[in-house]
């Protein structure tokens, strides 16, 4: 992985392995402390929330992207800027429901699951989570309430790892000004 | 320095961030009777006058106002007043530039007129809250920042804006 080239002069340069290795390290670690999944997952989520929050700040003010009209141009923003900026690839986005407010997000290939097989006692565990909180945090911040859920993962078996985005209401409180 | 004030608001409109560097500047040729009424200072072995520092004053009313409070002369850019928020006041003495995030941050630079170029500066300045203020894990949302780096390199990108946009006489 490596930064946008308008950063500065030096590009950094992370492996993606030390990446992979450094969310499996959190997974395991948030596994040994709960031993529940759904504590775990649960936890995943609060701390894409966390990361969601900020990396929209950062999202926003390297990609020049505008404001978005409608549910479906955000799916695009999502899909073709966000997903190749932070971890280059591009899902692509299928199942829209007849009222536009709720899409799939396919991943072919999810970067955070190289390498990682699910033991049988870690059924429910939802490894990827993070990416959910992530999405929430992030879409949050610029007054939207969504879900974001796996309805499908590859490493319970399924052929492609799939995530439903479901946008539930407009954030009406503390808008910026000029959004009334 | 051309560039006087950068100021951050948070959504909630309380002041996150402030960083204020009046230039003593001597613009005019004025008589004065005794006693003064403006302050002086001595700059760079001139005596110039503050005008910065009574100007300030007034400045820092205006910001903390942000609902259109007068200021000698105020026109909005777009000729309407207050319809989606200040992109920019512009006065005899100083620019005022504001920038507003799709979350609802808002960067505002206070600058001298002639300066250019402010646009580019609050977009770097988007960069840097970015970087410096939302990396740092220790950093909550919307505290006022109190991030040494966020500092410096708000600073450095000061300097390179002034030496890149200001043509007027420099200080």
């Amino acid at each position: 992985m490596s930064r946008q080239a308008n950063r500065g002069t030096e590009s950094k340069k992370m492996s993606s392995e030390l990446f992979t290795l450094t969310y499996g390290a959190l997974v395991t670690q948030l596994c040994k402390d709960y031993e529940n999944d759904e504590d775990v997952n649960k936890q995943l989520d609060k701390m894409g929330y966390n990361i969601g929050v900020r990396l929209i700040e950062d999202f926003l003010a390297r990609s020049n992207v505008g404001k978005c009209h409608d549910f479906r141009e955000t799916a695009d923003v999502i899909a073709k800027v966000a997903f190749k900026m932070y971890l280059g690839i591009t899902p692509s986005i299928t199942n829209w429901s007849p009222a536009g407010d709720e899409f799939s997000l396919i991943l072919e290939n999810n970067p955070l699951v190289d390498f990682v097989e699910l033991p049988d006692n870690h059924s429910s565990l939802i490894y990827s989570n993070l990416l959910c909180g992530v999405l929430r945090g992030a879409l949050e911040m610029v007054q939207m309430a969504v879900e974001a859920k796996f309805v499908q993962d590859t490493l319970k078996g399924d052929g492609v790892t799939e995530i439903r985005m479901r946008f539930i209401r407009r954030i009406e409180d503390n808008l910026p000004v000029g959004e009334e | 320095m051309a560039i006087f004030s950068v100021y951050v608001v948070n959504k909630a409109g309380g002041l996150i961030y402030q960083l204020d560097s009046y230039a003593p500047r001597a613009e005019a040729e004025k008589t004065f009777s005794y006693p003064l009424d403006l302050l002086l200072k001595l700059h760079d072995e001139r005596v110039l006058v503050a005008f910065g520092q009574r100007d300030g004053i007034r400045v820092g009313h205006a910001v903390l106002a942000i609902n259109g409070k007068d200021v000698n002369g105020k026109y909005t850019a777009d000729g309407k007043e207050g319809s989606s928020g200040i992109e920019m006041l512009e006065t005899d003495t100083f620019k005022l530039h504001c920038f507003q995030t799709l979350t609802g941050i808002k960067f505002v630079v206070l600058a001298d007129p002639r300066q250019a170029g402010i646009d580019s500066l609050l977009r770097k300045i988007y960069e840097i809250y970015s970087d410096f203020a939302l990396k740092n894990p220790f950093y909550s949302l919307e505290m006022p920042i109190r991030c040494e780096l966020f500092d410096q390199n708000l600073k450095l990108a000061l300097e390179v804006a002034e030496k890149a946009g200001t043509f007027g006489p420099g200080s």
